[in-house]
Protein backbone atom coordinates (compact mmCIF):
# COMPACT_ATOMS: atom_id res chain seq x y z
CA UNK A 1 0.00 0.00 0.00
CA UNK A 2 2.93 2.43 0.81
CA UNK A 3 4.36 1.36 -2.28
CA UNK A 4 1.00 2.53 -3.96
CA UNK A 5 0.99 5.83 -2.20
CA UNK A 6 4.80 6.36 -3.22
CA UNK A 7 4.13 5.84 -6.74
CA UNK A 8 1.12 8.77 -6.39
CA UNK A 9 2.91 11.14 -4.56
CA UNK A 10 6.05 10.97 -6.72
CA UNK A 11 4.07 11.26 -10.07
CA UNK A 12 2.46 14.64 -9.03
CA UNK A 13 5.16 16.25 -7.04
CA UNK A 14 8.29 14.78 -7.68
CA UNK A 15 8.34 13.59 -11.36
CA UNK A 16 5.74 15.98 -12.60
CA UNK A 17 4.79 15.83 -15.88
CA UNK A 18 5.26 19.63 -16.57
CA UNK A 19 8.44 20.46 -14.38
CA UNK A 20 10.29 17.66 -14.26
CA UNK A 21 9.59 16.12 -18.17
CA UNK A 22 8.04 19.27 -20.11
CA UNK A 23 5.23 17.14 -21.23
CA UNK A 24 2.10 18.54 -22.98
CA UNK A 25 4.27 21.85 -22.96
CA UNK A 26 2.38 22.93 -26.00
CA UNK A 27 -1.42 22.99 -24.65
CA UNK A 28 0.11 23.73 -21.53
CA UNK A 29 0.82 27.07 -22.85
CA UNK A 30 -1.07 28.08 -25.46
CA UNK A 31 -4.41 26.96 -23.14
CA UNK A 32 -2.94 28.37 -20.07
CA UNK A 33 -4.82 31.87 -20.67
CA UNK A 34 -7.92 31.89 -18.23
CA UNK A 35 -8.16 29.65 -15.43
CA UNK A 36 -11.56 28.01 -16.49
CA UNK A 37 -10.48 26.62 -19.96
CA UNK A 38 -7.25 24.85 -18.35
CA UNK A 39 -9.14 23.49 -15.74
CA UNK A 40 -11.16 22.12 -18.33
CA UNK A 41 -8.21 20.89 -20.37
CA UNK A 42 -6.81 19.79 -17.13
CA UNK A 43 -9.11 17.56 -16.16
CA UNK A 44 -9.68 16.05 -19.60
CA UNK A 45 -5.75 15.15 -19.89
CA UNK A 46 -6.36 13.27 -15.89
CA UNK A 47 -9.53 11.54 -17.51
CA UNK A 48 -7.44 10.42 -20.60
CA UNK A 49 -4.69 9.01 -18.55
CA UNK A 50 -6.39 7.20 -16.93
CA UNK A 51 -7.85 5.39 -19.19
CA UNK A 52 -5.11 4.30 -21.89
CA UNK A 53 -2.43 4.17 -19.44
CA UNK A 54 -3.41 0.67 -17.83
CA UNK A 55 -4.38 -0.42 -21.54
CA UNK A 56 -1.07 0.49 -22.83
CA UNK A 57 -0.31 -1.36 -19.73
CA UNK A 58 -2.08 -4.74 -20.98
CA UNK A 59 -0.89 -4.40 -24.75
CA UNK A 60 2.68 -4.24 -23.31
CA UNK A 61 2.42 -7.06 -20.96
CA UNK A 62 0.21 -9.28 -22.87
CA UNK A 63 1.57 -8.78 -26.52
CA UNK A 64 4.54 -6.51 -26.69
CA UNK A 65 7.10 -7.31 -24.55
CA UNK A 66 9.49 -9.85 -25.61
CA UNK A 67 7.71 -13.54 -23.85
CA UNK A 68 4.50 -11.70 -23.54
CA UNK A 69 2.85 -13.99 -25.98
CA UNK A 70 3.58 -16.73 -23.99
CA UNK A 71 -0.16 -17.14 -23.04
CA UNK A 72 -0.59 -18.17 -26.65
CA UNK A 73 1.45 -21.40 -26.38
CA UNK A 74 4.94 -21.93 -25.30
CA UNK A 75 6.49 -21.86 -28.81
CA UNK A 76 5.10 -18.00 -29.12
CA UNK A 77 7.53 -17.50 -25.89
CA UNK A 78 10.56 -15.78 -27.71
CA UNK A 79 8.83 -13.53 -29.91
CA UNK A 80 9.25 -9.48 -29.72
CA UNK A 81 7.30 -6.98 -30.42
CA UNK A 82 8.18 -4.34 -28.79
CA UNK A 83 9.63 -2.44 -31.93
CA UNK A 84 5.46 -1.79 -31.91
CA UNK A 85 4.96 0.19 -29.24
CA UNK A 86 4.77 3.39 -30.75
CA UNK A 87 2.90 2.54 -33.43
CA UNK A 88 0.43 0.76 -30.90
CA UNK A 89 0.38 3.12 -28.22
CA UNK A 90 -0.58 5.77 -30.33
CA UNK A 91 -3.27 4.03 -32.40
CA UNK A 92 -4.62 2.64 -29.07
CA UNK A 93 -4.47 6.50 -27.58
CA UNK A 94 -6.11 7.88 -30.44
CA UNK A 95 -8.65 5.14 -30.50
CA UNK A 96 -9.56 5.39 -27.09
CA UNK A 97 -9.72 9.33 -27.25
CA UNK A 98 -12.26 9.20 -30.10
CA UNK A 99 -14.42 6.70 -28.00
CA UNK A 100 -14.13 8.92 -25.08
CA UNK A 101 -15.58 11.96 -27.04
CA UNK A 102 -18.36 9.82 -28.08
CA UNK A 103 -19.64 8.30 -24.63
CA UNK A 104 -18.99 11.74 -22.81
CA UNK A 105 -21.45 13.23 -25.84
CA UNK A 106 -24.01 10.80 -25.35
CA UNK A 107 -24.21 10.50 -21.91
CA UNK A 108 -23.05 13.67 -20.17
CA UNK A 109 -23.78 16.13 -22.72
CA UNK A 110 -23.23 19.06 -20.35
CA UNK A 111 -19.50 17.73 -19.18
CA UNK A 112 -18.73 17.36 -23.04
CA UNK A 113 -19.15 20.80 -23.97
CA UNK A 114 -17.34 21.63 -21.25
CA UNK A 115 -14.17 20.14 -22.23
CA UNK A 116 -15.52 20.45 -25.58
CA UNK A 117 -12.69 20.91 -27.84
CA UNK A 118 -9.92 19.95 -25.83
CA UNK A 119 -10.88 16.49 -26.18
CA UNK A 120 -9.69 15.56 -29.87
CA UNK A 121 -6.79 17.59 -29.20
CA UNK A 122 -5.27 15.48 -26.22
CA UNK A 123 -4.54 12.79 -28.81
CA UNK A 124 -2.12 14.37 -29.79
CA UNK A 125 -0.66 15.40 -26.55
CA UNK A 126 3.08 14.10 -25.93
CA UNK A 127 1.76 14.41 -21.58
CA UNK A 128 -0.70 11.15 -22.94
CA UNK A 129 1.76 8.64 -24.93
CA UNK A 130 4.74 10.10 -22.46
CA UNK A 131 2.98 8.35 -19.38
CA UNK A 132 2.43 5.41 -21.77
CA UNK A 133 5.98 4.82 -22.78
CA UNK A 134 7.23 6.19 -18.98
CA UNK A 135 5.01 2.88 -18.08
CA UNK A 136 7.01 0.57 -20.55
CA UNK A 137 10.54 2.66 -19.50
CA UNK A 138 9.95 1.62 -15.67
CA UNK A 139 8.00 -1.59 -15.89
CA UNK A 140 6.00 -1.15 -13.60
CA UNK A 141 4.70 -4.78 -12.00
CA UNK A 142 0.89 -4.51 -11.77
CA UNK A 143 -1.69 -2.79 -13.68
CA UNK A 144 -2.50 -1.19 -9.95
CA UNK A 145 1.18 0.74 -10.01
CA UNK A 146 0.36 1.78 -13.63
CA UNK A 147 -3.31 3.27 -12.60
CA UNK A 148 -1.78 5.05 -9.47
CA UNK A 149 0.98 6.17 -11.79
CA UNK A 150 -1.45 7.95 -14.61
CA UNK A 151 -4.14 9.59 -11.66
CA UNK A 152 -0.72 10.58 -10.18
CA UNK A 153 0.53 12.56 -13.29
CA UNK A 154 -2.94 13.38 -14.59
CA UNK A 155 -3.45 15.31 -10.90
CA UNK A 156 0.17 16.85 -11.23
CA UNK A 157 -0.23 18.03 -14.79
CA UNK A 158 -3.87 19.49 -13.53
CA UNK A 159 -2.11 21.20 -10.53
CA UNK A 160 0.45 23.04 -13.38
CA UNK A 161 -1.71 24.24 -15.40
CA UNK A 162 -4.45 25.65 -13.24
CA UNK A 163 -1.75 27.47 -11.31
CA UNK A 164 0.45 28.37 -14.20
CA UNK A 165 -3.29 30.05 -15.61
CA UNK A 166 -4.06 31.98 -12.30
CA UNK A 167 -0.50 33.37 -12.63
CA UNK A 168 -1.06 34.00 -16.36
CA UNK A 169 -4.44 36.12 -14.99
CA UNK A 170 -3.09 38.31 -12.49
CA UNK A 171 0.04 39.60 -14.48
CA UNK A 172 -2.13 40.58 -17.46
CA UNK A 173 -1.79 43.76 -15.30
CA UNK A 174 1.98 43.98 -14.55
CA UNK A 175 4.61 45.83 -16.92
CA UNK A 176 6.33 43.51 -17.89
CA UNK A 177 9.29 44.64 -20.77
CA UNK A 178 7.39 44.53 -24.84
CA UNK A 179 9.78 41.92 -25.68
CA UNK A 180 9.09 39.38 -22.63
CA UNK A 181 5.28 39.80 -23.24
CA UNK A 182 3.20 36.71 -24.02
CA UNK A 183 5.55 33.51 -24.52
CA UNK A 184 8.91 35.24 -23.25
CA UNK A 185 7.44 35.81 -19.51
CA UNK A 186 5.67 32.39 -19.84
CA UNK A 187 8.44 30.31 -20.07
CA UNK A 188 10.12 32.43 -17.30
CA UNK A 189 7.25 31.55 -14.70
CA UNK A 190 7.59 28.47 -15.56
CA UNK A 191 10.90 27.75 -14.76
CA UNK A 192 10.01 29.87 -11.82
CA UNK A 193 7.38 27.55 -11.20
CA UNK A 194 9.47 24.62 -11.82
CA UNK A 195 12.32 25.63 -9.17
CA UNK A 196 9.70 25.70 -6.57
CA UNK A 197 8.89 22.15 -7.13
CA UNK A 198 12.32 21.05 -7.23
CA UNK A 199 11.89 21.62 -3.51
CA UNK A 200 9.89 18.27 -3.66
CA UNK A 201 12.94 16.52 -4.79
CA UNK A 202 14.82 13.59 -2.75
CA UNK A 203 11.57 13.05 -0.45
CA UNK A 204 11.06 9.35 0.39
CA UNK A 205 8.10 7.96 1.55
CA UNK B 1 6.01 27.07 -66.50
CA UNK B 2 8.69 25.10 -64.07
CA UNK B 3 9.99 26.61 -61.18
CA UNK B 4 13.77 26.64 -60.68
CA UNK B 5 14.08 23.70 -57.54
CA UNK B 6 16.18 26.37 -55.52
CA UNK B 7 13.99 29.48 -56.60
CA UNK B 8 14.17 32.40 -53.85
CA UNK B 9 10.14 31.48 -52.90
CA UNK B 10 11.09 28.09 -52.33
CA UNK B 11 14.42 29.19 -50.18
CA UNK B 12 12.21 30.95 -48.11
CA UNK B 13 10.51 28.16 -46.84
CA UNK B 14 14.15 26.68 -45.26
CA UNK B 15 15.20 30.16 -43.77
CA UNK B 16 12.25 31.79 -42.84
CA UNK B 17 11.30 28.99 -39.77
CA UNK B 18 14.87 30.11 -38.47
CA UNK B 19 14.44 33.21 -37.32
CA UNK B 20 10.96 34.88 -37.97
CA UNK B 21 9.05 31.88 -38.03
CA UNK B 22 10.66 29.40 -35.64
CA UNK B 23 9.22 26.48 -34.48
CA UNK B 24 9.66 27.24 -30.91
CA UNK B 25 10.04 30.85 -30.02
CA UNK B 26 7.03 31.99 -32.36
CA UNK B 27 4.90 28.97 -33.56
CA UNK B 28 4.51 27.65 -30.23
CA UNK B 29 5.02 24.26 -31.23
CA UNK B 30 7.56 20.92 -30.14
CA UNK B 31 8.00 22.64 -26.86
CA UNK B 32 8.35 19.83 -24.58
CA UNK B 33 11.19 17.69 -26.15
CA UNK B 34 12.79 21.01 -26.87
CA UNK B 35 13.66 21.67 -22.86
CA UNK B 36 13.97 17.78 -21.77
CA UNK B 37 17.01 17.30 -24.43
CA UNK B 38 18.98 20.16 -24.30
CA UNK B 39 21.23 19.07 -20.83
CA UNK B 40 23.90 18.18 -23.17
CA UNK B 41 24.98 19.01 -26.65
CA UNK B 42 25.04 15.90 -28.48
CA UNK B 43 21.59 15.12 -27.95
CA UNK B 44 20.93 18.03 -28.64
CA UNK B 45 22.38 17.17 -31.66
CA UNK B 46 21.04 13.97 -32.29
CA UNK B 47 17.26 15.07 -31.36
CA UNK B 48 17.15 18.01 -33.94
CA UNK B 49 18.59 15.66 -36.79
CA UNK B 50 15.70 13.04 -35.63
CA UNK B 51 13.22 15.23 -35.77
CA UNK B 52 14.40 17.12 -39.25
CA UNK B 53 14.31 14.09 -41.11
CA UNK B 54 11.08 13.18 -39.69
CA UNK B 55 9.48 16.72 -40.41
CA UNK B 56 10.99 16.48 -43.73
CA UNK B 57 10.12 12.90 -44.99
CA UNK B 58 6.32 13.26 -43.25
CA UNK B 59 5.75 16.41 -44.99
CA UNK B 60 6.85 14.88 -48.34
CA UNK B 61 4.64 11.57 -47.96
CA UNK B 62 1.84 13.62 -46.56
CA UNK B 63 1.66 15.68 -49.41
CA UNK B 64 2.32 13.00 -51.99
CA UNK B 65 -0.76 11.60 -50.62
CA UNK B 66 -2.49 14.77 -49.45
CA UNK B 67 -5.34 14.46 -52.64
CA UNK B 68 -6.48 10.73 -51.95
CA UNK B 69 -6.87 11.29 -47.78
CA UNK B 70 -9.84 11.44 -46.67
CA UNK B 71 -10.28 14.70 -44.33
CA UNK B 72 -12.15 12.94 -41.97
CA UNK B 73 -9.73 10.46 -41.14
CA UNK B 74 -6.60 12.27 -42.08
CA UNK B 75 -5.20 12.82 -38.63
CA UNK B 76 -4.84 8.83 -37.72
CA UNK B 77 -3.29 8.56 -41.28
CA UNK B 78 -0.80 11.42 -40.46
CA UNK B 79 0.08 9.67 -36.97
CA UNK B 80 0.51 6.57 -39.14
CA UNK B 81 2.88 7.62 -41.32
CA UNK B 82 4.68 9.62 -38.48
CA UNK B 83 5.11 7.08 -35.95
CA UNK B 84 6.27 4.58 -39.26
CA UNK B 85 8.93 7.49 -39.36
CA UNK B 86 9.99 7.82 -35.63
CA UNK B 87 10.29 3.78 -35.27
CA UNK B 88 12.64 4.10 -38.10
CA UNK B 89 14.43 6.40 -36.71
CA UNK B 90 14.44 4.94 -33.40
CA UNK B 91 15.59 1.26 -34.48
CA UNK B 92 18.64 3.05 -36.56
CA UNK B 93 19.59 5.53 -33.32
CA UNK B 94 19.39 2.31 -31.75
CA UNK B 95 21.70 0.70 -34.26
CA UNK B 96 24.53 3.34 -34.40
CA UNK B 97 24.75 5.49 -31.38
CA UNK B 98 22.95 3.63 -28.66
CA UNK B 99 24.10 5.73 -25.89
CA UNK B 100 22.57 8.83 -27.01
CA UNK B 101 19.22 6.64 -27.36
CA UNK B 102 19.33 5.75 -23.94
CA UNK B 103 19.83 9.33 -22.95
CA UNK B 104 16.90 10.34 -25.40
CA UNK B 105 14.86 7.34 -23.67
CA UNK B 106 11.24 8.57 -24.30
CA UNK B 107 11.87 11.93 -26.22
CA UNK B 108 12.19 9.89 -29.68
CA UNK B 109 9.18 8.13 -29.13
CA UNK B 110 7.78 11.26 -28.26
CA UNK B 111 8.50 12.95 -31.42
CA UNK B 112 5.33 11.30 -32.43
CA UNK B 113 3.54 13.70 -30.81
CA UNK B 114 5.36 16.56 -31.14
CA UNK B 115 3.28 19.62 -32.55
CA UNK B 116 5.95 20.67 -34.96
CA UNK B 117 5.51 17.19 -37.22
CA UNK B 118 1.65 17.31 -36.83
CA UNK B 119 1.64 21.34 -37.41
CA UNK B 120 3.16 21.39 -40.26
CA UNK B 121 1.10 18.54 -42.00
CA UNK B 122 -2.00 20.85 -40.76
CA UNK B 123 -0.74 23.73 -41.64
CA UNK B 124 1.40 23.15 -44.83
CA UNK B 125 1.68 19.95 -46.36
CA UNK B 126 -2.08 18.90 -46.31
CA UNK B 127 -1.99 21.95 -49.14
CA UNK B 128 1.35 22.57 -51.09
CA UNK B 129 3.14 20.52 -53.32
CA UNK B 130 5.65 17.51 -52.21
CA UNK B 131 8.88 19.62 -52.96
CA UNK B 132 8.56 22.83 -51.06
CA UNK B 133 6.41 20.77 -48.06
CA UNK B 134 9.59 18.96 -47.89
CA UNK B 135 11.49 22.29 -47.66
CA UNK B 136 9.15 23.40 -45.40
CA UNK B 137 9.96 20.22 -43.31
CA UNK B 138 13.61 20.57 -43.55
CA UNK B 139 13.05 24.19 -42.96
CA UNK B 140 11.30 23.66 -39.82
CA UNK B 141 13.45 21.15 -38.07
CA UNK B 142 16.51 23.46 -39.05
CA UNK B 143 14.40 25.78 -37.11
CA UNK B 144 13.86 23.90 -34.04
CA UNK B 145 17.31 22.34 -34.62
CA UNK B 146 19.25 25.80 -33.94
CA UNK B 147 16.83 26.60 -31.16
CA UNK B 148 17.70 23.17 -29.45
CA UNK B 149 21.78 23.39 -30.21
CA UNK B 150 21.74 26.77 -28.36
CA UNK B 151 19.89 25.69 -25.35
CA UNK B 152 22.32 22.59 -24.97
CA UNK B 153 25.21 24.71 -26.11
CA UNK B 154 24.37 27.19 -23.36
CA UNK B 155 23.52 24.22 -20.46
CA UNK B 156 26.60 22.18 -21.09
CA UNK B 157 28.57 24.85 -20.98
CA UNK B 158 27.65 26.84 -18.06
CA UNK B 159 26.41 23.31 -16.22
CA UNK B 160 29.23 21.25 -16.17
CA UNK B 161 32.35 23.98 -18.16
CA UNK B 162 32.46 21.23 -21.43
CA UNK B 163 31.11 20.80 -24.48
CA UNK B 164 30.78 16.94 -26.58
CA UNK B 165 31.79 15.64 -23.11
CA UNK B 166 35.18 17.54 -23.58
CA UNK B 167 35.74 20.10 -20.82
CA UNK B 168 36.61 23.52 -22.42
CA UNK B 169 36.39 25.79 -19.30
CA UNK B 170 40.52 25.76 -18.32
CA UNK B 171 41.66 24.03 -14.89
CA UNK B 172 42.96 27.52 -13.61
CA UNK B 173 39.65 28.99 -13.24
CA UNK B 174 38.32 26.48 -10.86
CA UNK B 175 41.70 26.95 -9.14
CA UNK B 176 40.82 31.21 -8.72
CA UNK B 177 37.56 30.24 -7.75
CA UNK B 178 35.19 29.70 -10.58
CA UNK B 179 32.20 27.16 -10.17
CA UNK B 180 29.95 25.50 -12.48
CA UNK B 181 26.15 26.51 -12.25
CA UNK B 182 24.97 22.88 -11.44
CA UNK B 183 21.44 24.96 -11.68
CA UNK B 184 21.68 24.63 -15.35
CA UNK B 185 21.36 21.19 -15.37
CA UNK B 186 18.48 20.80 -13.90
CA UNK B 187 14.84 21.42 -15.81
CA UNK B 188 14.07 24.69 -14.90
CA UNK B 189 17.27 26.41 -16.11
CA UNK B 190 16.18 25.22 -19.42
CA UNK B 191 12.93 26.87 -19.91
CA UNK B 192 14.46 30.09 -18.63
CA UNK B 193 16.80 29.93 -21.24
CA UNK B 194 14.32 29.70 -23.91
CA UNK B 195 12.59 32.62 -22.14
CA UNK B 196 15.43 34.80 -22.69
CA UNK B 197 16.00 33.56 -26.04
CA UNK B 198 12.58 34.93 -26.77
CA UNK B 199 13.59 37.90 -25.30
CA UNK B 200 16.54 38.89 -26.62
CA UNK B 201 15.30 37.42 -30.45
CA UNK B 202 11.87 39.69 -30.18
CA UNK B 203 13.97 42.82 -28.93
CA UNK B 204 15.74 42.38 -32.56
CA UNK B 205 12.62 41.75 -34.30
CA UNK B 206 10.18 44.02 -33.04
CA UNK B 207 7.53 43.11 -35.34
CA UNK B 208 7.36 39.87 -33.30
CA UNK B 209 6.30 41.53 -29.87
CA UNK B 210 2.70 40.89 -28.65
CA UNK B 211 0.37 43.49 -29.31
CA UNK B 212 -2.13 42.96 -26.22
Amino acid sequence: MTHLFDIFVRSIFIENMIFAYFLGMCSYLAVSKTVKTSVGLGIAVTFVLLITVPVNWLLENYILKPGALVWLGSNMADIDLSYLSFIMFIAVIAAIVQLVEMVVEKFSPALYNALGIFLPLIAVNCAILGASLFMQERDYHSIGEATVFAIGSGIGWFLAIASLAAIREKITYSNIPAPLRGLGITFILTGLMAIAFMSFMGIKI
Amino acid sequence: MKEPLFSPKNLKLLTGPLNLNNPITVQVLGICSALAVTVQLKPAIVMALSVTVVTGFSNLIISLMRNTIPPRIRIIVQLVVIAALVIIVDQVLKAFVYDVSKKLSVFVGLIITNCIVMGRLEAFAMAEKPWRSFLDGIGNGAGYGLILITVGFFRELLGSGKLFGMQVVPQFLYEIGYKDNGLMILPPMALITIGIIIWIQRSVNRELIDKS
